[in-house]
């Protein structure tokens, strides 16, 4: 028989445990920190619930008889047409109506497979290149995917070899031409980017001048300025009777803008390469262009990798612009699929879709990135 | 070197080009497409439907023009522009024609190197309001708030109006019709003006169209038709006899259902190519008036397919009716 | 190798001697290069614009800016620009660009400071120990950065004139100012003789506030004793020229807005363009102020604040005088090239018809006269001449920080 009974631990008082000390320290620490805490519930308050209204509780989702991979999905007897689709709330029978001209413009229907595995190809991309990273020749593999990825692409969506019937620019439209808009930009811009920044450190005196000029008179104008420019003073500058197609000049204008931020941004990252390096090239007798290919731009790419992608980022959301110059990327798309006689006035919905869509986008790329940077970060501290 | 020899070879293409350039219709043909411009979507005159095939009354006469030099109404090349580039892609070549409800003027006839080939549609500068103002003519809109859009002659038949009628209001501009439109209806003005046909399309995307009144003044003449390259007499003929083709076709009453039956109408046979030899004037095979008849219809056909009053735009065909029926639409003869 | 060693051992000696030599010669190749880049720049300048010539000779372009000097014939949405240069449309193109450069800088001026308060302000509520705070200003960062500013300036465009009220039932306050669809309408500020002495009591109030805060800084450093000058600087610059106003009798009328058949009539009236605009641009690029900000406060060292704490300073306090002032070196120029950045998108206003530069001058003006490269050139200088300005003031900037820091 024990001499004392073990009497049961009390329970710590509500205050410290669970929820109510999780709300005490994270949002009653203070009266003020009340006060923001009560004004921030208020203003989720008034925002949320009509958002939500709009969006789900007063919205259509009469889309009919829906197949999804084979299967029949009955939403309602029949399509909701522009009619008796309601005003209250969001039509989304008509993004369901429009998401082909969202998604490819006026690419024919019968060769949608070919921008699906674009699309698919792109977001492999995304998966392969970190999966690789532990991989011996990871280098090669990410080398021959950045060379292969444009070149099959482009072979898919444009056609015109062999079985494949030719799709000319002005049908690539929606999201496929925000996509090709922003990966050709950020594909072709580069390497000029990378002679920029190289061209500006350079010691030539000529070619420092030339490289400085350009970059600092492209980053001081905006985006529409250049392409207007490329729009409508480019086909001035060729002789007569000569014209690119339009999609053309715009990507000419896109290119030609973001190498002026990628050479900064390169730039940044020479600079950060200590001097040493340089010399220690020279010492060892390698050319310029053996001293900056083998020594210089791997380490400085490799510095500059998060700012490379944030800026490409940047560039992706500039896509948007070039519905001023009468491109259908897919912010375009809601101007000209609002104005089909047999859905008109439902500008709303497409942008709500449109902000969705490249939101969801935008959001994933800089989550990517921050993970890139992140992983740079430790193998720099090492 | 490459590129020397590259630009080289380019620069003989160009004039290589140039000679054949002087006929529109045989590039046309070499091809296989004509390249029509038109307007980045207006409801009736040029819009995609969900499947993008592009549809209208601007997008009938591209048709019909293919029908006339390919024999195939789907061969048009539609190049959306906007109303800044739509000069500049004419002249450069960029496209073979302009369908894109422009206006004609002497300026833009005269001075800028092009040729109107006729008028598909009369139109008109007109208001729209709010039925609940009260307003019932243009002369009561003082001190209005009046949206229009950027970039048309719009803009400058407004100030015109304002200033001769001592007329005082404030302008909101915007940069597309879609955004002059949401702005009316969410009453960031009072008034929406723009080409009549303009604003019954708009009045049919508002929330309730029956609280809208289109007011009785027309402040402009906006007579809208396809436009051609100056200096190809041959393309702007073509052109020209296609959109007539289509009127003229009403007249005699032939329809897209009616084509193939034969019948003793001299007129229309001459029209079929059955008779007469007025494809040789334009260079094109027999059966071009045909294919245009057979694929795109007659204008009214065109007219009540994409405007008409059994559309959502819901049209009357009002001065666009045939001279024979109280409209101005007149078609030279066929003969 | 032997040429290598030849090389750097007598440059001088070998220079030339034979021809494979000089091709190998560091300074004969850059020499060479350079002019090679030189003659293809200056070579494509010169092909480029010799077309250009021959083409806008050929499509009977007009050039020359005597376009300038032409009847504009449209009307601009009215707003500060037409009132300070006095726009109506007989005025001629070359007031439109005035009317458009003066609005596109309002947008700027005023987007520069409200971006710079939002930011500060979300990124010092991203590291507050509030829970929700800290996560509703990290939700608003993660949203608003990641969407096209040109699908926000629709976005509060079009909540903004489908939110505010009719004119008929404007929100009042005290009948002096009226908030609709139609903009927000302030009282029109009409001064009379003798205003121009208040003006000066304003300046000369700014002056004397400057020099009495310099006296007793310079006291504080010497004695330690903090005054509080607020008092002071508010007494002269706002209490002097109201004495003087009132002494020289009032010499300023309101024109107030009043509600006409359609509208209001009369005040000043700033349009919801502006509004929606600014708040868009200032909301964007709030987002990257704000990360910069808080990368700025993490910068400062730990210590920092707990020395602060250690010398019984309060938490505002050692936030004002302490972290904020460190802080602040870190995250002013990234700060600026975001000021530059939101001057540049203003040109994005044209979605809206907002009359900045890009929607009046390179927008009606060149679609009316369609000289592109002209209107493109001008409206380009402006823009260089800002982006100028702007690195001008951020070398100042990190010049005098660079001399705090030591």
């Amino acid at each position: 028989m024990s001499v004392f009974d073990q009497q049961s631990t009390r329970k710590p008082p509500i205050s410290q445990i669970g929820a109510v000390l999780w709300l005490k320290t994270n949002l009653f620490s203070s009266w003020i920190n009340s006060l923001l805490t009560l004004a921030s519930l208020y203003l989720l308050y008034i925002m949320i619930p009509p958002l939500l209204d709009w969006m789900i509780f007063n919205a259509s989702f009469s889309f009919g008889t829906v197949n999804l991979f084979g299967f029949d999905i009955k939403f309602s007897e029949a399509m909701a047409t522009n009619q008796n689709c309601g005003r209250e709330g969001a039509c989304w029978p008509y993004i369901y109506e429009k998401l082909y001209m969202y998604t490819y413009g006026f690419y024919p229907r019968t060769e949608t497979w070919r921008p699906n595995i674009v699309f698919g190809l792109t977001a492999l991309l995304f998966v392969i290149v970190p999966l690789v990273k532990h991989y011996k020749h990871k280098n090669r593999v990410t080398l021959s995917l950045i060379i292969l990825y444009p070149l099959v692409s482009y072979v898919l969506i444009a056609g015109g070899f062999g079985l494949l019937m030719p799709v000319s620019t002005d049908q690539w439209g929606g999201l496929l031409l925000t996509l090709i808009i922003a990966s050709v930009g950020i594909i072709v811009s580069f390497p000029i980017g990378v002679l920029l920044a190289l061209g500006r450190q350079s010691n030539l005196k000529v070619i420092k001048l030339f490289s400085t000029l350009f970059i600092e008179f492209i980053r001081a104008v905006p985006l529409i300025t250049i392409l207007f420019m490329a729009s409508f003073v480019l086909p001035l500058f060729l002789e007569s009777g000569n014209y690119f197609d339009k999609l053309l000049r715009a990507l000419i204008g896109i290119a030609l803008f973001q190498a002026a931020y990628f050479a900064e941004v390169v730039r940044g990252g020479l600079q950060a390469i200590p001097r040493g390096q340089y010399e220690a090239a020279d010492a060892i007798g390698l050319s310029y262009f053996q001293k900056n290919i083998l020594i210089i731009l791997p380490q400085a790419l490799k510095i500059s990798i998060p700012n490379i992608v944030g800026s490409s980022i940047s560039l992706f959301k500039d896509t948007t612009l070039v519905l001023i110059i009468g491109l259908f990327d897919m912010l375009a798309m809601v101007n000209l699929t609002s104005n089909d006689p047999y859905w008109l006035g439902r500008e709303t919905e497409g942008f709500v879709f449109v902000t969705i869509v490249m939101w969801a986008i935008l959001y994933t790329m800089s989550r990517y990135s921050r993970k890139l940077e992140l992983r740079f970060n430790t193998e720099n501290t090492n | 070197m490459k590129q020397l020899l590259k630009l080289t070879a380019a620069s003989l293409l160009v004039v290589g080009a140039l000679g054949v350039q002087a006929s529109t219709l045989s590039d046309v043909q070499a091809k296989g497409h004509v390249s029509c411009g038109v307007s980045k979507g207006l409801a009736g005159f040029s819009s995609a439907d969900s499947s993008g095939t592009w549809t209208g009354v601007d997008v009938d006469v591209c048709r019909a023009v293919a029908a006339a030099t390919l024999g195939d109404a789907t061969k048009v090349k539609f190049v959306p522009l906007t109303a800044k580039e739509r000069f500049t892609a004419l002249q450069s070549g960029e496209i073979d024609m302009l369908s894109r409800n422009t206006t004609w003027t002497i300026t833009r006839d005269a001075s800028l190197g092009l040729n109107f080939a006729g008028v598909n549609y009369y139109d008109g500068q007109g208001f729209m309001v709010k039925s609940s103002l009260g307003v019932s003519s243009a002369m009561e809109l003082g001190g209005a708030a009046i949206c229009i859009q950027a970039g048309t002659t719009t803009e400058l038949n407004l100030a015109d109006w304002g200033k001769a009628n001592g007329i005082d209001y404030n302008s909101v501009v915007s940069d597309t019709n879609a955004q002059t439109l949401s702005n009316y209806d969410a009453g960031r003005c009072d008034v929406l003006t723009t080409d009549a046909s303009g604003l019954y399309s708009m009045r049919a995307g508002a929330n309730d169209p029956s609280e809208h009144v289109v007011l009785p003044e027309i402040i402009s003449k906006e007579p809208l038709g396809p436009v051609v390259r100056q200096g190809d007499d041959q393309w702007f003929n073509i052109v020209r006899w296609s959109l007539n083709a289509m009127i003229t076709a009403e007249e005699i009453g032939v329809t897209s259902a009616t084509v193939d039956m034969v019948s003793n109408n001299p007129e229309r046979e001459r029209l079929m190519g059955r008779s007469g030899s007025t494809h040789e004037y334009v260079g094109l095979t027999s059966d071009w008036t045909y294919q245009i008849i057979k694929q795109v219809g007659n204008y009214s056909e065109s007219f009540e397919r994409n405007i008409g009053v059994n559309t959502p735009i819901g049209i009357a065909r009002g001065v666009n009716a045939l001279w024979s029926q109280g409209g101005i639409l007149y078609s030279p003869p066929f003969r | 190798m032997k040429k290598l060693i030849l090389d750097s051992l007598g440059k001088s000696k070998h220079r030339g001697s034979n021809f494979r030599d000089l091709l190998y010669n560091n300074e004969v190749r850059a020499f060479f290069f350079q002019v090679i880049t030189f003659v293809l720049v200056v070579g494509l300048f010169y092909t480029a614009i010799g077309n250009l010539f021959e083409n806008i000779e050929e499509r009977g372009i007009n050039t020359g800016f005597s376009f300038l000097n032409n009847r504009a014939g449209f009307d601009i949405l009215p707003f500060l620009g037409n009132i300070v240069v006095d726009y109506t449309p007989e005025s001629s193109n070359l007031t439109v660009f005035y009317v458009g450069l003066v609005n596109t800088l309002v947008v700027a001026f005023i987007g520069i400071i409200l971006s710079t308060l939002i930011g500060l302000l979300i990124g010092i509520a991203r590291l507050s120990n509030n829970y929700l705070i800290s996560k509703l200003a990290g939700g608003y960062i993660e949203l608003f950065r990641n969407i096209p500013i040109l699908l926000q300036i629709l976005f509060w465009y079009n909540l903004f004139i489908n939110i505010f009220p009719h004119p008929k039932q404007s929100l009042a306050f005290f009948d002096i100012a009226f908030l609709n669809q139609r903009g927000l309408y302030l009282p029109k500020p009409i001064p009379e003789d003798g205003f121009l002495f208040v003006t000066l009591a304003f300046i000369i109030g700014i002056i004397a506030a400057y020099f009495i805060k310099k006296f007793f800084k310079k006291k504080h450093e010497l004695t330690g004793a903090h005054t509080s000058t607020w008092t002071y600087t508010l007494g002269l610059v706002i209490g002097f020229p109201v004495i003087v106003y009132f002494l020289i009798g009032s010499p300023l009328q309101f024109d107030y807005a009043v509600l006409g058949k359609f509208n209001l009539k009369g005040g000043m009236a700033v349009v919801p363009e502006f509004l929606a605009l600014t708040f868009a641009l200032s909301v964007y690029t709030a987002t990257y102020i704000a990360e910069a900000i808080r990368s700025g406060i993490e910068a400062v060292d730990k210590g920092q604040k707990e020395a602060a704490a250690a010398i019984g300073l309060s938490p505002i306090q050692s936030l004002k005088l302490i972290v904020l002032p460190q802080a602040l070196r870190v995250a002013i120029p990234p700060t600026i090239n975001q000021y530059l950045n939101l001057t540049k998108n203003s040109s994005l206003a044209t979605v809206i018809g907002y009359p900045e530069l890009m929607s009046t001058f390179g927008g009606t003006v060149l679609n009316q006269v369609g000289q592109a490269v002209e209107i493109l050139a001008m409206a380009m200088l402006v823009y260089l001449v800002i982006s100028l300005f702007i690195s001008l003031l951020l070398n100042y900037v990190n010049k005098k920080m660079e001399i705090q820091g030591r």
